[in-house]
């Protein structure tokens, strides 16, 4: 199934994209959306193998998805309330580097 | 097996880069309020690809809890962060010590992010 | 004095990292491309498996099954994930109440129509489930979109219901699932090994349990902190 390659390649370059942003970018709430958007990354990658099969999609990477989406948003839920104790803590809300080596 | 014509290329085509593009837009949007929004679409256009991938289940699942869920959680905490004195104030440290703690929390800061 | 120096410097550095960084990504980007299109382009996968055992499992809907029958296990740990997020958000803070402003009248208006029809959606899906796309996660999401709809347009919970009865239902789902894991060891089996008989109506009783769970925890995910109960009476809306 062709498709399901080209789809493959979509993930790998938002897993990538993901990476990026989450390396880069300083402000903890564009890493969170960083890190949910290597997330997606992962799942499509997941469901797109997962619909190389000929009939019926392979139902155990979807089960696989489902789950962690739910973990995703529980994570990311975690992850906000987190971020705004640390700027209640600390002031601020970006990580910099004040240092390079 | 089915062969893939022209028109499902196309829709495929569009789709993938459109949802490569719109996370890339979010990730580098400097406005974070039109980032989340743009991570919003991001997440219902995952949903139609969960559907060409024939996965209708995940994507009832990530429209409700990737695209809308995750947004609305997004915009609060944007919210709180833009706001000092928040509607919905958190109670478990006094806020206004934050004189007293921002210089002992950038120098300790400091360390942390000298090991990075 | 240090300060200047570093950003003189960095800046040049910041390029340089950048630029690396850009490098280091293609390559770990063409090397996953290279792993993932050498893999077979028809592969079966566990189909095959779990269309062999599909009667077995009580339901008919692939996806539901193995959530719920042959990868029970892991729906267990994610409903505990789900449970140990909440506790992690509730151990940050409490909520203090104070006064909004009414919702406008659009708002107002889509929340009195809306949030029955998600109430309905969220049951028709729960029941759907076992027989075409839906199930818990799907029911449990609807509904929570239907608590944060409320939440957006001023409701809160009474303080007679934020205590030991919010409690409950968060931790419902995960509770009949325990027990019914634990029932089936009783019974003579293994843990979450369901008779066949009775596979399709344990399930539907774990989804119920869960649906409810799943929406109450997402909502007060949030919410965003624990609710502070006593301190304040009955919000008018």
């Amino acid at each position: 199934m062709n498709i399901a390659f080209f789809y493959v390649l979509i993930s790998i370059g938002l897993f990538t994209l993901g990476l990026y942003a989450l390396i880069v970018y300083s402000h903890l709430l564009r890493k969170i959306l960083a890190l949910n958007v290597m997330g997606s990354g992962v799942f499509l990658l997941l469901v797109a193998l997962a619909s190389r099969t000929k009939g019926a999609p392979d139902p155990v990477p979807h089960a696989m998805v489902i789950t962690g989406i739910v973990v995703a948003i529980s994570a990311t839920a975690l992850a906000l309330a987190l971020m705004l104790r640390l700027r209640d803590a600390s002031g601020r809300v970006e990580l910099t580097d004040e240092s390079m080596e | 097996m089915e062969t893939m014509t022209l028109v499902q290329w196309a829709f495929d085509g569009l789709l993938g880069c459109t949802v490569l593009w719109l996370a890339w837009r979010a990730l580098a949007c400097e406005d974070l309020f039109k980032g989340i929004v743009l991570f919003i679409s991001f997440g219902l256009l995952m949903a139609l690809v969960w559907v060409r991938l024939n996965a209708p289940d995940i994507a009832l699942a990530e429209a409700a809890i990737g695209a809308g869920l995750t947004g609305a959680l997004l915009l609060v905490a944007l919210a709180k962060l833009d706001d000092e004195v928040a509607s919905l104030s958190t109670n478990s440290q006094p806020a206004r010590s934050q004189a007293d703690s921002s210089p002992t929390g950038s120098s300790r800061s400091n360390e942390s992010s000298g090991q990075n | 004095m240090n300060h200047l120096d570093k950003t003189d410097i960095s800046i040049q550095q910041r390029v340089w990292f950048r630029f690396l960084l850009v490098i280091l990504l293609s390559v770990l980007a063409a090397g996953l491309a290279y792993a993932v299109l050498s893999l077979p382009s028809e592969a079966p996968g566990l189909s095959v498996m779990v269309n062999e055992n599909i009667e077995v499992s009580g339901v008919i809907n692939p996806v539901t099954a193995v959530l719920l029958n042959f990868r029970g296990y892991d729906t267990l740990l994610e409903m505990s994930v789900l449970f140990l997020a909440l506790l992690g958000v509730w151990s940050l803070g409490s909520i203090t109440e104070q006064t909004e402003p009414a919702p406008g009248a659009v708002l107002d208006l889509l929340s009195r129509l809306l949030v029955p029809y998600l109430i309905l959606v969220a049951g028709y899906l729960l029941w759907v489930g076992a027989h075409a796309p839906g199930g818990a996660f799907q029911a449990g999401s609807v509904l929570a979109a239907a608590g944060v709809l409320l939440l957006l347009s001023g409701w809160r919970l009474s303080d007679r219901y934020s205590g030991l009865s919010l409690r409950f239902a968060l931790v419902l789902g995960l509770l009949v699932f325990i027990i019914v894991a634990l029932a089936m060891i009783i019974i003579g089996g293994r843990l979450l090994e369901y008779p066949q008989a009775f596979a399709g109506v344990l399930i539907l009783i774990i989804e119920v349990a869960a649906t409810l769970s799943i929406g109450v925890t997402l909502v007060s995910l949030f919410y965003g902190g624990r609710p502070s109960q006593g301190t304040t009476g009955e919000k008018k809306r």
